[in-house]
């Protein structure tokens, strides 16, 4: 579904992505973790293109989005076709950022029948399932402001799965919430994995990429220190870092 | 009591006038100003940095002098040269300067819209023009309404500047009378007037703030 090649990125004087190589297979749940600074919500913003790359390539679904030649030139598709790429994507925020002046049911609606060209009838009854699906039917008519942070959220995975994408990336979903507020987040996002949604997520929830998480991929100093089976990961490192970072965890 | 109701026709005849300034300048102003804001916010620098001299110069001369020139020195400038009547003076003047003060509201408004809402606009799929038009103005909205009344109730004193072009708006129909009839009771009534429009302005962005404020 996705594969990124040999990503780098640098803020300024600072490289966050030193050559990461990163793939995601349909259906597969991968969890990317790290410290911060490591540079994975960058990677997760690069591939949605929120974030451009300098050098390296990405590919969505077999389509280039962005290619470097022999000479180090980085080559991005044209808008058009980016946006159709990138389109097949949602993107799950830290801080939610749904639109406020929008009720939730509106949230949900916006995107489809603006940007897809459908009538708000047309998409009623999918905004719907979605809002019952993330327990929030009751309140579609609420503003965000009158919700909870965990709520919010829930809204959040709501109005990106309203677009019907093949993949969700989420960037630190639950890392805003209050401890207690996490749990109905993450259960809403356990769900979806067991309907074999694809899904990146750069967590810190380590119970969610150990129990969910098909693949975890470690990240450190703006490269994949090691991936592999949430049972080899965390079973049985390989690399001292992630060793430290696990143990710094306990 | 009758001699108020002598002097009423003329003063209403001059509230009218400065009705169709204030409603042309806002009618035409707002847009502009958000045009502006939009171009000063625009990636192209160069453009932004036009607008920014642009709004310099309006806020930075005063308004009757921007009035006088577009009436009396305009014809003479080369290529754009035009002679225009003292009403649609008055009005591009009121329009160019008001224009310049908006967009500076309208650009603080937008960029106090969280970035947040930029990339989750980008990532739905949202172009700039749907982002701009569905999520970062509407919420601008909100932010501006009160700049926007002050200016508003600014702009409908302001027009009284119109009497340098000899135009008769309320307070220069009021300063007619007083001078034919040697009393100041016109002033007070023009004053009245002008209270009552500005509590008129004061309501309308009351229910106006209230309206957005569903969201908060």
């Amino acid at each position: 579904m996705i594969r990124a090649i040999d990503l780098h990125k640098r803020f300024g004087e600072l490289i966050v992505l030193r050559g990461v190589s990163f793939e995601v297979a349909r259906g597969e749940v991968v969890a990317v973790i790290g410290p911060s600074g490591s540079g994975k919500s960058t990677l997760l913003r690069c591939l949605i293109h929120l974030e451009t790359i300098e050098r390296g390539a990405i590919e969505i679904q077999g389509r280039p989005l962005v290619s470097t030649d022999a000479h180090g030139h980085c080559h991005y598709q044209p808008d058009a076709e980016i946006r159709q790429l990138c389109g097949r994507m949602g993107m799950v925020f830290q801080h939610f950022n749904l639109f406020p002046h929008l009720t939730v049911l509106q949230n949900l609606i916006e995107a489809p029948v603006t940007v897809k060209g459908l009538s708000r009838d047309a998409v009623l009854p999918l905004a719907e399932e979605l809002l019952r699906k993330v327990g929030l039917f009751d309140k579609r008519d609420s503003y965000p402001s009158r919700l909870s942070g965990g709520q919010k959220q829930r809204v959040a995975i709501a109005r990106a799965l309203a677009m019907q994408p093949d993949i969700l990336l989420f960037d630190e979903p639950t890392s805003a919430l209050d401890p207690e507020l996490t749990g109905e987040v993450l259960r809403t996002m356990r769900a979806l994995a067991e309907e074999h949604m694809t899904m990146v997520v750069v967590t810190h929830e380590m119970g969610f990429a150990r129990e969910v998480a098909s693949r975890v991929v470690f990240m450190d100093g703006g490269q994949v220190v090691e991936a592999g089976t949430p049972q080899q990961l965390f079973g049985a490192p390989q690399q001292p870092r992630t060793r430290a970072f696990l143990a710094n965890l306990l | 009591m009758s001699y108020l109701l002598d002097i009423l026709s003329p003063l209403l005849q001059g509230t009218l006038v400065t009705l169709q300034v204030f409603l042309l300048t806002m009618l035409l102003a707002v847009p502009l100003g958000l045009g502006l804001a939009l171009l000063r916010l625009s990636r192209r620098a160069w453009l932004g940095r036009l607008v920014s001299g642009y709004v310099w110069l309006m806020r930075g001369t005063p308004l009757m002098l921007q009035m006088l020139f577009i009436y009396f020195a305009l014809p003479f400038v080369p290529v754009i040269g035009i002679r225009l009547p003292d009403f649609p003076a008055a009005i591009l003047a009121f329009t160019l300067n008001y224009a310049a003060y908006f967009a500076e509201i309208f650009r603080a408004g937008i960029q106090s819209v969280d970035r947040g809402q930029y990339e989750a606009s980008k990532v739905l799929g949202l172009s700039y023009v749907q982002t701009m038009r569905r999520i970062v103005l509407p919420q601008m909205v909100k932010r501006i309404l009160p700049p926007m009344s002050n200016e508003t109730i600014t702009l409908i004193k302001d027009t009284s500047l119109i009497y340098v072009l000899a135009m008769n708006d309320l307070l220069r129909a009021a300063r007619g009378i007083v001078q034919r009839d040697f009393t100041t009771s016109p002033f007070v009534v023009a004053a009245a007037f002008y209270l009552l429009m500005t509590l008129v302005l004061t309501w309308a962005f009351q229910r106006m703030e209230k309206k957005v404020a569903v969201y908060d």
